[in-house]
């Protein structure tokens, strides 16, 4: 670091002003030298310059700073991984996963913009080199061995260039963004070298997080997003004050939708790909993203018997889809299907629940009577698990989240306090109209009767939670299957002997984007009823977890489907 | 609900909306404001091509939340519509005339006027010429409380009698009044509409003030000009200023004949009937006899008896004088087959005898003309009357029998 003494009061007691350059703190005289290396933390302003860099403007008004759309984006990961911190994910997933995973990304994308000067591709390269020896774990391979690859390409311009490529820039991108690069990143061609969204934030989440294995699926995290636990609406609001937003800046940063679980799926997918990651972490047995375990929790949120872990666990086992080379995420491997761990779970109960209960709307409330009369006579042990009953539970607190949940999403707020505006001609149009709904807001506030609620409910893993302590017997879990189940041969099969398939053949998925199309009136109830749960618990649309549904069955009973060509409704098992 | 995974800023709004509108509907006004309150961001979002726009919608639905809310009162109103105006530069002289409508329904006029006279003076380069209906509409409605003033004013005097120097200011302010509101009344009846209310206050200022002939003329246009829209109250004030000026009956009659095309049910249509009964002209006579043919035809009218009184009036007369009866034939014919099951029933003799004897008298002399002695109707009531020994259904009996022959004639 920088040890000279101060020149006014020869002290050692130097800070980083926002510009980068030193300033003693003793007496606040500011020098003209810089940091020419970033460190290794995230900082609101990661632009390095070089000492010669006189000649660049630092504030075009008296208030902004010039800033890059990225740098934006830098800001935004920076919070939500700080986030995602306070919800107890390890903290390397900022400091080390997060961030070279950007870093990676600045690279590949920013190598190709024209105008961009490769002075930035420099600092990426100078940094990850000083921090390749924080890297010692055995595991993950290192990123970074990757990046010095690219070292030797790329030409570097020019400090004077560099300057008046700026100051060209800003000229004539100053109405149209605060960003200097604004109206750039939103003109050019984006598709090759993937350019940064919103959205993709997320993914870039989900890929650290999937990396770390850590135990949250992408239907928790977009979950924690719109529960408000992780910043990603009005983000923005946290950019320093000098970090000017207006006009196209507003398309880039502000979003007025959730972003799907699709999208930020498959995006990460691209992402993978585009920075030639290797294979991912192995995903075993051990792992909380394992069906296995995944099950666990959406058979306890579900209110379903913990007796049916041992049959997803068999399921798992004969289709194989508990192998670690399944699971696992290779990127850029075009002929394996990737993974949603957490539909491939739900996706599991509802095979499970088809392979005992049959779900036809018929033999489930057969077999549930048939519990009920035995239950009648049962007195020690655990009761038998009734369809019905269990039924009427979930049905109800399902009906009634749901309503909340609706109500919810008609009273969600997009707008916030920081103001946006297009030009500065329509700030202040901007700045009444906030006022205005602002007063409208308190007028008929007041008249609203109830208290606000308002207050974010804590994160939680679970959305239904159910307690055995309960004695009204709303809680499934200790519940015992075995008055749907024999014994043959030593094994424990179900009582139902038949199986539908919800399809005989698979779409295929490139072509129509789905591997099989689910309407409800073509599916029995129950089984709708099914979907309509997980569906509520993951927050994506049941032809999701049908089309799930259908690939494991075709896994499951691949050999029967290959003997008989013929339609087939019902199956012997 | 295939989409109700996609969520985003207008579905979200849309999804508000519709729960506005529901609590609306169940009168929860607490629930609709507290929806509202979510929904009022909207006004930030650019809807420019949506068919309503957020800023009506929140006007609309602020308005009626605050007029039914129990905890709300005139001052939070009228705060609210002020910042309404400040919105939308298009909708702004709608704002004020609602406002002014709000106002005087909860019996503010003061404020009213005062509103109106504001909004008046309203100027917004090409707004205010795109906005020309409805400033018609505001100066009009203030011409309407100018008139409201000066009736006030004339009654006052009324009361007084002529004599007194104090009410010499009252006077003056009286004749003011009437210029500020028959200068804006005038312009706004010029514009073809329905103006009812407006026209009867000018005709009224007019009528004080002796100027018939420009009475006269604003009821004409108002009735017989064919921009204007269809509207029987034009010919029914037409009507009552000819009779109140002692016109002739030609005039009158004239009057109420197309009243009786557009609306042959009006209760008018028995003094039509009377004047066109005493007429020397054949086919006015005729005319009457269609008329109250014609209003008995409604179900409004079944009960009556000036009604009834009339027709059978005439009918008598008929009858008697053995002359015209093919036109009782004629308005028969359409009416047999099912003016019996409905003014002439057995059930409807009980019900009238029991009721109304009166009634039943003039509709027994009806019936018997038309359906002869032997029918439902004629038999009970003429027997019920005859056993309560009333001297007139004695009578009329005897002079049904006496005319049957008639009956054979209209009904063959």
């Amino acid at each position: 670091d920088f040890n000279e003494r101060c020149a006014q009061c020869s002290e050692v007691n130097w800070g980083l002003t926002d510009g980068g350059r030193f300033y003693c703190r003793s007496c606040h005289n500011v020098t003209e030298r810089t940091r020419e290396v970033v460190n290794t933390d995230f900082a609101s302003n990661t632009r390095v310059q070089t000492i010669s860099k006189g000649s660049r403007k630092q504030e075009k008004h008296d208030e902004g700073c010039e800033w890059y759309v990225c740098e934006g984006f830098q800001l935004v990961l920076k919070k939500q991984a700080e986030a995602l911190e306070a919800l107890g994910v390890c903290s390397q997933m900022k400091d080390e996963i997060l961030c070279n995973f950007w870093r990676h990304y600045l690279q590949k994308s920013k190598q190709a913009y024209c105008n961009r000067p490769a002075g930035e591709t420099v600092e990426a390269l100078s940094v990850c080199d000083s921090s390749t020896d924080v890297d010692s774990e055995p595991e993950r391979p290192s990123l970074l061995r990757l990046l010095s690859v690219s070292e030797s390409e790329g030409d570097l311009q020019t400090d004077c260039s560099f300057a008046s490529s700026t100051t060209k820039m800003s000229e004539s991108t100053s109405v149209c963004s605060g960003s200097v690069d604004g109206s750039l990143y939103l003109m050019k061609n984006q598709k090759e070298k993937l350019r940064m969204t919103m959205p993709m934030t997320l993914s870039f989440c989900y890929m650290a997080l999937l990396w770390l294995r850590e135990p949250i699926t992408l239907s928790d995290l977009l979950r924690f997003v719109v529960e408000g636990h992780i910043p990603y609406l009005n983000v923005f609001q946290h950019f320093p004050e000098k970090m000017k937003l207006c006009g196209l800046d507003l398309k880039i940063f502000c979003v007025e939708s959730w972003p799907a679980y699709e999208e930020v799926f498959n995006k990460m997918l691209e992402l993978a790909a585009f920075l030639d990651l290797p294979r991912f972490p192995d995903i075993t047995d051990s792992c909380f993203l394992h069906p296995d375990m995944l099950c666990m929790k959406y058979l306890m949120e579900a209110n379903l018997p913990d007796e049916l872990h041992n049959w997803t666990c068999r399921v798992v086992k004969k289709t194989c889809i508990g192998e670690v080379d399944f699971l696992t995420l290779v990127p850029g491997n075009k002929s394996t299907r990737k993974v949603k761990y957490d539909v491939l779970a739900v996706a599991l109960i509802v095979v499970v629940l088809k392979l005992l209960f049959l779900l036809d709307d018929h033999y489930e409330w057969l077999l549930s009577d048939f519990a009920e009369e035995r239950n009648k006579n049962n007195k020690e042990g655990g009761p038998y698990f009734e369809f019905k009953k269990w039924y009427k539970v979930i049905k109800c607190s399902l009906d009634v989240e749901q309503k909340k949940l609706d109500e919810e999403r008609a009273k969600y707020l997009w707008r916030c306090e920081k103001p946006l505006f297009y030009s500065a001609k329509k700030k202040s149009k901007v700045l009444k109209r906030r006022q205005m709904v602002v007063s409208l807001q308190n007028q008929f506030g007041k008249l609203s009767g109830s208290v606000r609620p308002a207050e974010k409910p804590n994160p939680s893993s679970f959305q239904l939670s159910w307690s055995e302590e309960n004695t009204d017997g709303s809680c499934f879990h200790g519940h015992s299957l075995k008055g749907i189940l024999q014994e043959k041969c030593g094994l424990l099969t179900a009582v139902n002997p038949d199986y539908w398939l919800c399809t005989v053949k698979l779409c295929t998925e490139k072509l129509c984007g789905h591997l099989a199309h689910y309407r409800e009136v073509d599916f029995p109830q129950s089984y709708h009823f099914i979907l309509r749960l997980f569906s509520f618990l993951l927050k994506i649309q049941p032809s999701y977890i049908h089309d799930e549904v259908c690939a494991i069955e075709q896994k499951l009973f691949h050999k029967k489907l290959c003997k008989k060509p013929k339609y087939n409704t019902g199956l012997r098992k | 609900s295939s989409h109700k995974h996609k969520l985003n800023f207008k579905r979200s709004k849309e999804a508000c909306l519709s729960y506005i509108q529901d609590a609306m509907l169940q009168k929860q006004w607490k629930r609709a404001a507290e929806f509202l309150t979510f929904y009022t961001e909207s006004l930030e979002k650019d809807y420019s091509r949506e068919h309503i726009s957020p800023s009506e919608m929140i006007w609309r639905i602020g308005t009626e939340i605050l007029c039914h809310h129990s905890h709300s009162s005139m001052k939070e109103f009228n705060s609210f519509i002020e910042q309404m105006k400040t919105l939308g530069v298009k909708r702004y002289l709608k704002v004020c005339l609602e406002h002014a409508f709000h106002l005087l329904c909860n019996g503010l006029i003061d404020e009213a006027y005062q509103n109106l006279s504001l909004a008046e003076s309203w100027r917004f380069g090409e707004q205010t010429v795109i906005q020309d209906k409805e400033m018609k509409l505001i100066q009009a409605y203030r011409g309407l409380l100018d008139y409201y003033s000066w009736s006030k004013q004339k009654n006052i005097l009324l009361e007084h009698g002529q004599d007194g120097f104090e009410d010499l200011s009252v006077e003056q302010e009286m004749h003011s009044c009437f210029r500020k509101a028959a200068v804006n009344l005038k312009e706004i009846i010029k514009i073809p509409g329905v103006w009812d209310l407006f026209v009867k206050c000018y005709v009224d200022l007019l009528e004080f003030y002796g100027d018939h002939n420009e009475a006269r003329q604003v009821l004409n246009e108002y009735a017989y000009n064919s921009k204007f829209p269809a509207n029987p109250n034009a010919h029914v004030y037409l009507y009552q200023f000819l009779k109140r000026h002692g016109e002739s009956k030609k005039s009158l009659i004239s009057a109420l004949k197309i009243l009786h095309d557009i609306v042959p049910s009006h209760e008018l249509m028995i003094d039509f009937n009377t004047m066109l009964q005493k007429s020397k002209k054949r086919k006015k006579r005729r005319l009457g006899l269609e008329v109250i043919f014609a209003a008995l035809d409604y179900a409004g009218w079944k009960e009556n008896v000036k009604a009834w009184s009339c027709l059978a009036r005439q009918m008598k007369q008929i009858v008697i004088s053995e002359k015209h009866l093919d036109w009782i034939k004629h308005e028969w014919n359409s009416r047999k087959d099912w003016w019996p099951a409905f003014h002439f029933s057995r059930y409807l003799a009980k019900k009238n005898w029991q009721e109304n004897e009166s009634l039943s008298y003039e509709k027994a002399l009806v019936a018997g003309i038309l359906l002869g002695k032997d029918c439902k109707y004629f038999k009970y009531v003429s027997h019920q009357g005859c056993k309560a020994r009333v001297k007139r259904f004695r009578i009329l009996k005897k002079f049904v029998n006496k005319h049957n022959p008639v009956y054979l004639r209209i009904s063959g």
